[in-house]
């Protein structure tokens, strides 16, 4: 799917990024940056409920292409400022981390292997 | 060709954690290094410095780029580590609750920075501070 798939399934808002037509295949939602950079391998979407500039900082370190943040969290200026500069899509869905996970899943992507 | 960056990192300004390792991001793909070998500099570096940030109130990062390796060297004037055969396990962790609120702090940094580097050297004296040497080779992928 693409970026564009992923905004509609999530019922998403674009708060930035223009190129929505990057295709994606995995996706992993975390809170916690440090599994992030520690676990995931080749994902490139990150949903969190986090919000502050690390966020989008590890999704660049892991050349991930868009975050998509759950319980209708707001990006701050700072890291719409950021993620632009980096090339990153930024959504945001009303829905929660579970939620927005599993209906991601059941359209097609996963979440790479097991530890 | 042989290229040293050197940036400070800022201890009191947790948002600027990880600009240093953007911006050696940035430059590695501009020299044409491959996205394998930027990755594991890029994720390496940025736990380095959240690290110095964390724990050290910031410090310094010195980067020399070869066609064939990466060399990061980190140093902080910071506490020092205690134990370091203890801060390298896996889930150890002396981070403050407000550092684990931010998303980090779950033990993952230093065993994380050795899976991503081909060396990884640490000199550490406690009150004086702590220097961190670690190397990407590019090698046949």
């Amino acid at each position: 799917m693409t970026i564009a798939d992923v905004k509609t399934i999530l019922n998403a808002r674009l708060v930035c990024g223009e190129v929505l037509d990057t295709q994606v295949h995995n996706a992993c939602g975390s809170d916690m940056m440090s599994d992030v950079l520690a676990f995931v391998k080749e994902q490139s979407v990150l949903l969190s409920g986090l919000v502050n500039t690390q966020v989008v900082r590890t999704a660049d370190m892991m050349d991930m292409v868009c975050i998509v943040f759950v319980r209708g969290k707001e990006p701050t200026a700072e890291m719409i400022a950021l993620a632009q500069e980096r090339g990153i899509v930024l959504l945001t869905t009303p829905l929660r981390m579970f939620t927005a996970c599993g209906l991601l899943y059941q359209n097609g992507l996963n979440g790479g292997d097991a530890v | 060709m042989s290229i040293q960056l050197h940036y400070v990192v800022p201890g009191d300004d947790f948002t600027r954690a990880g600009e240093a390792s953007g911006a050696v991001k940035t430059t590695l793909k501009q020299l044409g290094f491959r996205p394998d070998v930027i990755r594991r500099v890029a994720i390496a570096m940025y736990e380095g410095e959240i690290n110095m940030v964390i724990h050290a109130g910031g410090g310094e990062a010195d980067v020399e780029i070869l066609p064939d390796c990466v060399t990061i060297l980190l140093t902080d004037h910071g506490p020092g580590i205690p134990d370091v055969e203890q801060a390298m396990q896996e889930g150890f962790s002396t981070a403050p609750e407000n550092v684990r609120n931010l998303g980090f702090g779950a033990g993952m940094g230093l065993p994380n920075i050795k899976k991503y580097t081909d060396t990884l050297d640490i000199e550490t004296e406690i009150g004086v501070g702590t220097r961190m040497r670690m190397t990407v080779r590019v090698t046949e992928g």
